[in-house]
């Protein structure tokens, strides 16, 4: 055994994108650390979303490269990255809107569930293993009263909810969130940063919010990012001294610090 | 996705609809028969397409390119001379189906969308001036069946009646495999790449190698229509692989029911029956030999109106009697 | 070994290419159109086309008779007719379109495919027919001293790169060129802003009909008018439509000459296999652009 460093859950270093002759990603790099949650924030346009999804490999990056615990996942397209155990949720909530609840999230569980020795020839109902992550996934994110029902006659909140769920039904390590808090009332923000937190020991979580409120109080790393590029990086109360940061949000009617 | 009880009581149509089927030789004449194993191996096409359009939501208007290809293989891998057992014609047509259904399925799923339907059609165009124009056919007057194959433990597949029974056990036989794949983990990830095709990729599903599975399992039991069809005419020509054919099983699909199997078979069955009407002397006289266009205007009404097809009519009956709320079939 | 052609022949194929896909490319050029603006795909509008080529070889002898201009009176007539047909058409058929999917789009044009054409065959029944060429210019030109071609089928180009540049002045250059296109990238921004849709709508399907209708009606003397002569440009016209991608003009124009090439070189270099080259050319792209060569409009 090497003296090495253990190899970061998500490390991404120099990742560029451009989209015609705008570059919306600038030479960006990050990485997660298991049990920690890691906020990106940034003004509006600054291409955490793009980011996030080049991390998730929906898109290519023109450059730079990805690793999950060490392994080169640059080439590695989304479905295999999501095998590998990064997971991911929507910014804007993206879910099968005319199955169950639960069913939304047997299905995310299928794709990591091994089949069952047996024929599982009525998979809803009898498919255990991933029926068993999907319940968990319910049960951890407090929705699981909501099993049955059919997810397009749910409130906005509960479908974020869901939305994290199905993310967590594939028990990944790596969860890239993008805005699980967007349109949520006080209640249902304490309840998802009360999840967040729960869900740290084991996880590295990568968390895209607008909430500062939220961000300060949960995030355990902040990097800020401005018009594609990172201005700066690392613990809250240095993010909140920092002069650059604090020019970026001048003006910004959300920031408070 | 729903519990046993409400499903116990739905398959009794589908039971007293096969008592149907199989006793229908007994009341019904040579003509009545040869309609009705028409009807049949219609059905089986239509349900061969029922799981790529309503399950995974890829349209094709190419299909009649797999059944074409199915029936030329018959008549192609038939030795010239003595009659070929269906033990080893059988399966060779089906593989040889699938792996067409494989190559043009690698090229057309890059596509989605309006695309697919446009490449498809592409494709069995393509298909079908292969066999219009070129030597491997009999060009466009279609090639002759040397000898009828036959079937263990099957007096002559030349009769009507035995032929009919051999099409109804493939029908059978492929409601229930497609009704397992539904219900299988295979289904339900078709169903939800075509729900949600991005979120099936988030969540870890290589939906490319689904859709392709999906389409080449949809070409093979084309063949197996395309066999049959060709063991009953005892001869094949390109318009099988004509896009009216290919549109003609859409129609049976949506007349029917996106999403049934069942409706698959209800639609093949009211497609072939309102053709068979419009084309009819005796309902139209002279004006039968313009059937396309009532046919034309039928069609346009049809989708228009139901665009749930004839199952999608008894379920709004079916909801509208039920009283209880927040709960969907 | 493949026959070795003179230049002449080479020459002669060379215009029959450019000719043939321009005339397709009027075809799809409203095909791309529709689809990309307005998200309405049409299988009936190779319909179109033969319904122009009916409308020359029907009005021919009427205007040879009561009116005068000939050829040029027909086409103008013809014209005015399909533009006619194609914003009643909108208003009474394709309007109820827009909300629909792909699938119920296909098939109830595929329905308005079939009443074409058996109001055709009531009209006009099935014999094939011809449509003669204006006298003035049914004559060879030399070119050169190489060979000679038919002054009609030069003017057939001729019209259709005219044409094209008309459309693209009309998308480039003018207000509705610019509502056009904002009303294919936006719609609710665009009615917003008070440019009318509807009547947009209107506009866009019947110049995607009356191209498609101008295309058959100069290509009769060509061609001739038969049953099902719509059919095969249909199927071109969504080859080149997937080529050159949906709702470009510029894509529709590249792709259309292209399969212009590939379909006439085909049949004379390799005749058993004719039908299929276009296909194989279509398979080769989408290997490497799925989504065709260009994109939007």
């Amino acid at each position: 055994m090497t003296a090495k460093a253990v190899a970061a859950p998500l490390e991404a270093t120099g990742i560029v994108r451009r989209f015609g002759g705008v570059t919306a990603v600038d030479r960006v790099s990050i990485a997660l650390a298991r049990g920690e949650v890691h906020a990106l924030i940034g003004t509006n346009g600054a291409g955490k979303s793009t980011l996030v999804n080049v991390l998730a490999g929906e898109l290519a990056g023109d450059a730079g490269t990805v690793a999950l615990n060490g392994v080169d996942v640059t080439r590695w397209r989304q479905p295999r990255r999501a095998r590998a155990g990064l997971g991911r949720s929507y910014q804007r909530t993206s879910v099968f809107a005319t199955f169950s609840v639960l069913e939304n999230c047997r299905l995310c569980a299928q794709a990591r569930r091994p089949r069952t020795r047996r024929l599982a020839l009525d998979a809803a109902a009898h498919d255990a293993p991933s029926l068993d992550a999907a319940r968990r996934a319910l049960a951890r994110t407090g929705i699981e009263p909501l099993a049955d029902r059919v997810v397009a006659t749910l409130s906005h909140g509960q479908r974020r909810t869901l939305e994290v769920a199905m993310c967590l039904a594939g028990e990944p390590e790596v969860l890239l969130l993008d805005e699980p808090l967007a349109g949520m009332g006080a209640d249902e923000t304490a309840t998802m940063l009360a999840l967040l937190d729960s869900l740290r020991p084991g996880h590295a979580i990568l968390l895209v919010e607008h909430d500062m409120d939220a961000v300060f109080r949960i995030a355990d790393r902040i990097t800020v990012m401005v018009d594609g590029a990172v201005i700066a990086s690392g613990a809250p109360d240095a993010i909140r001294a920092n002069a650059d940061v604090q020019a970026a949000y001048l003006g910004e009617t959300d920031a408070h610090f | 996705m729903s519990s046993t009880a409400p499903e116990a009581r739905a398959a009794w149509p589908v039971i007293a609809a096969a008592i149907a089927i199989v006793a229908f030789p007994l009341f019904g004449g040579r003509f009545a028969i040869d309609l009705a194993t028409s009807i049949i191996v219609s059905a089986i096409f239509a349900l061969s397409l029922a799981l790529l359009v309503g399950e995974t939501g890829l349209v094709s208007f190419g299909h009649a390119a797999f059944l074409g290809i199915g029936a030329y293989a018959t008549a192609l891998l038939a030795p010239k001379a003595g009659a070929p057992s269906l033990v080893w014609l059988a399966p060779a047509v089906v593989s040889v189906t699938a792996a067409c259904a494989l190559v043009i399925g690698a090229l057309a799923i890059r596509t989605r969308g309006v695309y697919f339907i446009m490449v498809t059609l592409a494709f069995s165009q393509m298909a079908y001036y292969v066999f219009h124009d070129t030597g491997i056919g009999g060009g466009s007057d279609g090639i002759y069946i040397n000898a009828r194959p036959t079937l263990p433990f099957v007096a002559s597949l030349g009769d009507g009646r035995t032929f009919y029974y051999v099409a109804v056990a493939c029908l059978f036989a492929t409601f229930l495999l497609l009704t397992a794949i539904k219900r299988a983990r295979f289904g339900h990830a078709l169903a939800g790449i075509r729900v949600n095709e991005a979120r099936m990729r988030a969540a870890g599903f290589p939906t490319y190698a689904y859709k392709l599975a999906a389409f080449t399992l949809a070409g093979a039991l084309a063949g197996v229509a395309g066999l049959l069809w060709a063991v009953k005419d005892g001869f094949v020509n390109p318009e099988l692989l004509a896009w009216h054919q290919s549109g003609a099983v859409l129609l049976m699909l949506i007349i029917g029911g996106l999403g049934s199997l069942r409706g698959a078979v209800v639609g093949a069955l009211a497609f072939i029956l309102m053709k068979e009407a419009f084309q009819s002397e005796a309902l139209f006289g002279a004006f039968a030999r313009h059937w396309q266009l009532p046919l034309g205007l039928a069609i346009i009404a049809l989708v228009a109106t139901m665009p749930r097809g004839l199952m999608g009519l008894r379920e709004s009956w079916r909801a509208r009697r039920r009283t209880r709320p927040g709960v969907v079939a | 070994m493949p026959i070795p052609m003179d230049i002449a022949t080479f020459l002669v194929q060379c215009l029959n290419a450019v000719q043939y896909g321009l005339l397709l490319f009027l075809v799809a050029s409203g095909l791309t159109l529709i689809f990309g603006i307005m998200g309405v795909i049409n299988l009936a509008h190779g319909s179109f086309y033969m319904i122009g080529a009916y409308m020359a070889w029907g009005l021919a002898p009427l205007v040879a008779a009561h009116l005068a201009g000939g050829f040029a009176t027909v086409l103008a007539i013809g014209i005015v007719l399909s533009v006619l047909l194609g914003y009643v058409l909108e208003w009474a058929f394709v309007s109820f379109l827009y909300r629909r999917d792909h699938l119920q789009q296909v098939l109830m044009t595929y329905g308005l495919i079939l009443v074409f054409e058996e109001l055709r065959s009531l009209v006009a029944g099935n014999d094939v027919h011809g449509v003669a060429a204006p006298a003035s210019l049914a004559g060879s030109i030399a070119l050169g001293d190489l060979m000679s071609y038919p002054v009609y089928r030069l003017l057939i180009s001729a019209v259709c790169v005219v044409v094209a540049l008309a459309m693209w002045l009309v998308l480039a250059r003018t207000r509705l060129g610019m509502s056009i296109r904002a009303g294919a990238s936006n719609r609710e921004m665009s009615e917003a802003l008070g440019i009318d849709i509807r009547f947009l709508y209107r506009v866009v399907f019947a110049t995607g009909v009356a191209l498609a209708a101008f295309a058959g009606m100069i290509a009769a003397p060509v061609s001739s008018v038969y049953p099902g002569m719509g059919n095969a440009v249909l199927i071109l016209s969504f080859v080149v439509v997937v080529i050159g991608g949906i709702g470009s003009v510029r894509g529709a124009l590249l792709a259309a000459l292209l399969v212009g090439f590939v379909d006439t070189f085909g049949k004379v270099l390799v005749p058993q296999a004719s039908g299929v080259a276009v296909y194989v050319l279509m398979a080769a792209i989408l290997l490497w652009r799925p989504e065709g060569l260009f994109r939007r409009v």
